[in-house]
């Protein structure tokens, strides 16, 4: 398969490349959503809208209403909210929650699926314990109670939480906290009992919760997939929200690039263009190498996750680490060529410096998944 | 069965029964590799029945038209031919300057007879080639060269000198840059073909920091070079040169060339061991970045050849891949310690390592710095402006 994007892709691409960037662009979401500092942080119109193109069902197989797309059209999706930072609950939504859905019973699909197809349903991932993505470790406890299970503990950076329909929990039935087995998972219905948010604006104007589980009591048919075997479905969970956070970033990467490259051809000092400077074009032109190559890596591990390829694994984590990387430098030099206007509210090149901090710590940073490179190489 | 899982089956059973178990085998010098040419020793038999099972099929250059010597494959045989090659891990049959670079521009701007007659023993590995580019005086600032060819009616007499030819020694025709108008700057070079045996050719191997001599000075005193040896038109070379530097560059952006992209840190856990945190999560960071850059590498010839991409794409390839592999290099000298510094233990091969380090310092200086790499890729792709 050529990596690049196919007819049917790069149609889709073309719609949704003018579609976010007029529904999607920052001043008519991003900033009016954080100026009148909205609790939920995005705008369930725009949802509404995904739902109308197609989009919050495109990885939901065509049996239960969706399109029955891959992660290489997720992606094209990704990479606009990206470039646009569009405040959305796809990722967590359209990609990992439907990816966690289709390890679960026709029943649990049944009750979530329509109204995420319908735009009308959003979903939220709690996993992370603590301030970093260390989902090898997971202590929040699942102990069986009458025909069902109690939840007690607690998850951080669970994104839009509070505003989401249904929480998607990773929680430990059996043995102890560092091992892979005994993981089960569970959508935990918004509303549920002892079950309590603390819901806080981040850096770059997105909600995320502490999410406390004080004995939370669930019927059976809360689970997904298996009890104690949940650990390869959180697994298929977190590759598709790390590929699809990697997209992202390399649409945050990209946008940022293109405000930059363009303000060095219209800014003048010294009676010159600063893009004429040599010092900046070969920063620029060294920017350009690590964003091409962070996207040829994004597309490799889209197109290997959706082969179901055993290599999937190691290039998500290339993509994310990488991906993260160039984002960074990206945001980095564009907030410094800005020079004084890139540090005003005003100017648009530094909400990509937060979004790209945000996204860095979802699914775990470039230091996390270059570790996780070195463990699967064998060293 | 598709018809391109058909093809790919196919090529596997050819492979498995034709590709000798040592040609499998990884590089590990400069000698395992196959550059063929009129005085080329080979090294093994398995080296030339490979070279031989592989030219009778085309598959030197399997993209190329059968008529010259290919195999004729679309873009996705061709990456169906590399994936397999890939996967039982063997050599190159052929490894030549004259497939790389001046193969790409005679199918552009030959003519036929020129293609049938020059393309077929490139294909075969009969005729080694190199390039006459660089002079003294001009290296980055290539287009001052003042190489000269006078108009003698029914041949050039070109007389100068060029240097950096890699392989000159070696090497049995070359493709040159020669000026043939001295009053255009850029429409007053030619570029021509001629035989390294044609009297007033000398060469002297240049000694390099890492103690071998890949490259030359090449002296032209007098050099008879018959009309009908020109590729494109008269003072029309810089075209040629332009396009096929792109080539070049790709060439040595190693994309494409799976010795070039591998990841270090297993090996090194292996073979050296690595008890230091920060030496390891380093190797680490660098694995990322050479998966990466392998992925690149496949999108990139994957959009070559469907004429996808922007043009100028070769030179930040060719930047990234020397930048990288240069880092590889650093990375295998901290994790080989003073092992690695052995000049000529047998042990390390005759100095391998710190060899292969050394030369790998020229990856950003020749075929065009990464300094102009920067430049072209502000002015080409980035349009900023008086780049």
């Amino acid at each position: 398969m050529p990596l690049y994007h196919t007819d049917d892709q790069a149609m889709l691409a073309d719609t949704v490349t003018g579609f976010m960037a007029s529904e999607g662009a920052i001043k008519p979401q991003l900033r009016h959503w954080r100026d009148i500092g909205c609790p939920d942080g995005f705008g369930h119109a725009l949802w509404k809208q995904f739902a109308e193109m197609g989009l919050t069902g495109m990885l939901a197989g065509e049996a239960d209403g969706g399109l029955g797309m891959g992660h290489v059209e997720a992606g094209i999706v990704l990479a606009e909210i990206g470039r646009n930072l569009t405040p959305s609950p796809f990722l967590t939504t359209a990609v990992m929650g439907v990816t966690a859905l289709s390890g679960g019973s026709d029943d649990l699909k049944g009750r979530y699926l329509p109204g995420i197809i319908a735009g009308e349903t959003v979903l939220a991932m709690a996993i992370d314990e603590g301030g970093k993505h260390r989902p090898e470790r997971i202590a929040l406890k699942a102990e069986k109670a009458g025909n069902g299970f109690r939840l007690s503990g607690a998850k951080d950076f669970v994104v839009y939480g509070a505003s989401a329909d249904a929480l998607i929990v990773a929680a430990r039935t059996s043995g102890s906290d560092s091992d892979a087995d005994g993981i089960t998972l569970f959508a935990v219905p918004r509303g549920a009992g002892g079950l309590s948010h603390d819901s806080q604006r981040l850096v770059d104007s997105s909600m995320a919760s502490h999410v406390h589980f004080d004995g939370v009591e669930l019927d059976g048919d809360a689970v997904i997939g298996d009890i104690d075997d949940g650990r390869a479905l959180l697994q298929k969970v977190l590759l598709a929200g790390r590929a699809g956070a990697a997209a992202e970033l390399t649409g945050v990467a990209a946008g940022a690039f293109d405000m930059t490259t363009a303000y060095l051809k219209t800014r003048k000092q010294f009676g010159k263009l600063i893009g004429e400077f040599q010092a900046l074009q070969h920063r620029a032109a060294h920017l350009y190498s690590e964003i091409e190559i962070a996207t040829a890596a994004a597309i490799k591990a889209q197109q290997l996750l959706d082969g179901g390829s055993d290599k999937a694994d190691l290039m998500v984590s290339v993509a994310k680490a990488k991906a993260g990387r160039a984002c960074n430098l990206a945001v980095r030099e564009g907030v410094q060529m800005h020079g004084g206007v890139g540090m005003t509210d005003e100017y648009d090149i530094g909400l990509y410096m937060k979004r790209d901090r945000a996204l860095a710590e979802f699914m775990g940073d470039p230091y996390y998944h270059a570790e996780r490179v070195a463990r699967l190489s064998g060293y | 069965m598709s018809e391109i899982e058909q093809f790919r089956a196919g090529i596997r059973a050819w492979l498995e029964a034709n590709c000798p178990a040592e040609m499998r085998e990884p590089v590990k010098d400069e000698n395992d590799v196959c550059w063929g040419g009129r005085h080329f020793v080979f090294k093994s038999l398995a080296q030339k029945a490979w070279l031989e099972a592989c030219a009778a099929k085309g598959y030197t250059v399997p993209d190329w038209p059968e008529a010259y010597g290919g195999a004729g494959m679309s873009p996705a045989q061709a990456k169906v031919w590399r994936e397999e090659m890939g996967r039982i891990g063997a050599r190159m049959p052929l490894s030549s300057f004259g497939i790389w670079m001046l193969g790409p521009a005679l199918l552009k701007f030959g003519t036929e007879e020129q293609k049938v007659h020059y393309l077929n023993p490139i294909a075969r590995g009969e005729i080694r080639w190199c390039q006459g580019y660089s002079e003294p005086g001009s290296g980055s600032d290539l287009v001052s060269l003042q190489t000269f060819g006078e108009d003698m009616g029914d041949h050039w007499s070109v007389s100068g000198q060029k240097v950096w030819t890699s392989y000159a020694d070696k090497a049995d025709w070359i493709f040159c840059l020669v000026r043939t108008d001295k009053a255009n700057k850029y429409q007053g070079i030619s570029f021509l073909l001629f035989d390294m045996e044609t009297p007033g050719v000398t060469t002297r191997p240049i000694k390099l920091i890492s103690g071998n001599s890949p490259f030359c000075e090449t002296f032209f005193d007098n050099v008879a070079v018959p009309k009908h040896q020109i590729v494109g038109a008269l003072n029309r070379g810089w075209d040629v040169a332009k396009y096929l530097l792109g080539h070049e560059r790709e060439m040595i952006s190693g994309a494409g060339n799976a010795d070039r992209l591998t990841t270090i840190g297993a090996t090194m856990a292996r073979t050296v061991g690595l008890d230091d945190p920060l030496l390891r999560a380093d190797l680490a960071l660098f694995d990322v970045d050479a998966l990466a850059f392998s992925a690149m590498g496949e999108k990139f010839l994957d959009e070559v050849k469907v004429g996808r991409g922007n043009p100028a794409q070769p030179n930040m390839m060719k930047y990234a891949g020397t930048e990288l592999n240069k880092r590889r290099h650093e990375l295998l000298m901290a994790a080989g310690g003073s092992r690695a510094l052995e000049w000529d233990s047998e042990e390390t091969a005759g100095g391998a390592a710190a060899r292969g380090w050394l030369r790998t310092k020229a990856n950003s200086i020749e075929g065009g710095t990464s300094e102009v790499m920067l430049n072209v890729i502000a002015k080409r792709i980035l349009d900023l402006p008086g780049a």
